[in-house]
């Protein structure tokens, strides 16, 4: 339980390699690949944050957007005034300070009121801050002017990737992640164990949103202009569901399975059929639905214990007969 | 013993809408002391034990716990302070192994502990519910005295000061039942205070120093179980009233 098994050694150092070879694409391009690669990161990201949270409690959040956004508007506002590392932690704190408020008054409802309230939060923060700029300033949008490039963006990126990665993974080693276990299998066994189950899922709801805020802040520079619609966009928060749980979201790196491939096959369709994007896009998500039910991680577990799937597959076989 | 007793129940009641399950009943358990709760179906023993864990909050009483006020209090602080339970349907932790579902009575409450030393005191907890050697079983898969077995292990693994035992001997059959009496006396020996709703006549009359007699939801008799179960309002409530 407290020592290292030589597995996961192993995974650090894969991990390592892929950052290493991640960070130094800058160094052989510094058009389309790396643009693609700043999005990939940007989803492996958000993706791998939301599975902090709904991976283990299962609760589905739409609020993606309202913490990226405020990570982008903590830049946008700031930016003049306080160094940039500075408003990037600011955004992390601000964000999860609004995710244990939000928490605090939503985890104790079931599911589905919990996915329309996380909805209805982004776009409650979004007309909030158009309101103010509309009411105290004279202006809908915010300029970001920094230095940073592409490549710096990336690298920014793939640090807070590595932080996500190292957080889940010594949550799943602390009592909190086997409380969330505990959680996940029964409730009622988890309260009369000692659990405070409340609070248990709003720290992780703090955690999954300040980096998901910190993210938001990282990547203001990169769009430059900054302006409601497109900081809280709630196709955001929806992308993010899909991508995760098409990757699969039993484990913290499932949601990088189903992001690479599926950037860039969206970026693959929106580049040779522009026309009819949505529509391929769509008949993609069905196909992917349809083969791999469990995500992409269900497909690799199979693969990786063939015995298991030809028993399971063995001893259905036996039942149906 | 000591000045107040362990767990003191005064004057709990509990309402479903119209329905009073629980019914204005007091009574309280010493340090040491196994209580049986007893009496037919649908008498409010259930209701009663999770007035006391905190699954459900009484409607108007007061429970303490080792001088301490307990009433309405959530389920994981009650268990904090000390009182473990077990459940009338078993509940394992279906995708956890065997120790791992020990090790969540261990880790959140009572007395708690986490890492090497938890896998320790787990191991030891199999072992003394019959369960040696099965700490990497899945416990979804186990057999249904098994699951029972860790579930008393689970509720065990927090060292607590009071122990609720909910129909934990129903469902077994006689040789496995001689087993769980012989766990249960095994706990009582060692000093352990435990309130335990049951059906098995046999295990209440061996095991429990006194018994509480529980009908349609009010306390009807009080005392050793062998005077208890010789009262005319036991019997008349358990077999109906022409027959006493």
């Amino acid at each position: 339980m407290t020592q290292m098994r030589s597995q996961e050694w192993w995974t650090l150092a894969v991990a390592a390699i892929g950052l290493a070879v991640a960070a130094a694409i800058p160094l052989y391009d510094d058009g389309y690949y790396l643009s693609l690669s700043v999005n990939i990161a940007i989803y492996v990201v958000l993706c791998t944050a939301w599975t902090i949270f709904s991976g283990p409690t299962h609760y589905i959040s739409l609020a993606t957007a309202a913490f990226f956004g405020i990570g982008q508007y903590t830049v946008g506002l700031g930016i003049e005034s306080y160094p940039f590392a500075v408003l990037v932690a600011t955004a992390g704190v601000i964000a999860a300070a609004l995710a244990i408020v939000v928490g605090m008054a939503t985890l104790r409802l079931s599911g589905v009121y919990f996915v329309i309230f996380t909805l209805g939060l982004a776009e409650l923060v979004r007309q909030v801050v158009t309101w103010l700029q509309t009411n105290f300033t004279n202006a809908v949008g915010l300029y970001v002017f920094t230095d940073f490039g592409e490549k710096h963006v990336l690298w920014m990126l793939l640090a807070l990737a590595a932080v996500i990665y190292a957080t889940g993974w010594l949550i799943n080693r602390s009592r909190l992640g086997f409380a969330m276990r505990i959680i996940g299998n029964d409730e009622t066994v988890a309260r009369h164990v000692g659990i405070n189950v409340a609070w248990s899922k709003v720290v992780l709801f703090a955690v999954s949103g300040a980096f998901i805020g910190i993210a938001g802040a990282i990547l203001a520079p990169r769009y430059a202009y900054i302006e409601p619609p497109s900081a809280f966009n709630p196709v955001l928060s929806f992308q993010v569901v899909i991508m995760a749980l098409l990757g699969g979201t039993s484990r913290l790196w499932g949601p990088l399975l189903g992001v690479i491939p599926f950037t860039i096959l969206f970026d693959f369709i929106s580049a040779h059929f522009p026309n009819h994007t949505s529509l391929l896009i769509g008949f993609a998500f069905v196909a992917i639905v349809y083969a791999l039910p469990r995500g992409v991680i269900g497909l690799v577990d199979d693969l990786r214990r063939p015995q298991a799937g030809a028993e399971k597959a063995r001893t259905s076989a036996e039942a149906t007969q | 013993m000591t000045a107040h007793p362990l767990l003191s129940v005064e004057h709990a009641q509990k309402r479903f809408g119209g329905l009073i399950a629980v019914n204005e009943v007091s009574f309280s358990v010493k340090q040491g002391e196994l209580v049986g709760l007893i009496g037919p179906n649908g008498s409010g023993k259930t209701t009663m034990l999770n007035l006391i864990s905190g699954l459900l909050k009484p409607s108007a009483g007061r429970i303490s716990f080792g001088g301490e006020e307990i009433t309405g209090l959530p389920a994981y602080q009650i268990a904090r302070r000390g009182i473990a339970r077990t459940f009338q349907l078993v509940r394992p932790l279906a995708s956890l192994s065997a120790i791992e579902n020990v090790i969540a009575g261990a880790a959140f409450g009572h007395v708690r502990i986490w890492g090497p030393d938890a896998y320790r005191e787990a191991e030891i907890l199999l072992g003394r519910v019959g369960l040696s050697g099965r700490g990497n079983a899945p416990s979804g898969s186990m057999t249904y005295i098994d699951q029972k077995r860790l579930e008393l292990a689970r509720a065990l693994a927090g060292n607590p000061r009071l122990l609720l035992l909910d129909e934990w001997l129903a469902g077994l059959n006689p040789t496995e039942l001689r087993i769980g009496i012989d766990l249960i006396a095994g706990l009582r020996d060692e000093g352990r205070t435990i309130v335990m709703v049951e059906h098995v006549m046999d295990a209440i009359r061996s095991l429990c120093d006194r018994c509480i007699v529980m009908s349609s939801g009010a306390k009807i008799a009080d005392g050793s179980a062998h005077d208890v179960l010789a009262q005319p309002e036991v019997i008349s409530a358990y077999l109906g009233s022409e027959d006493a």
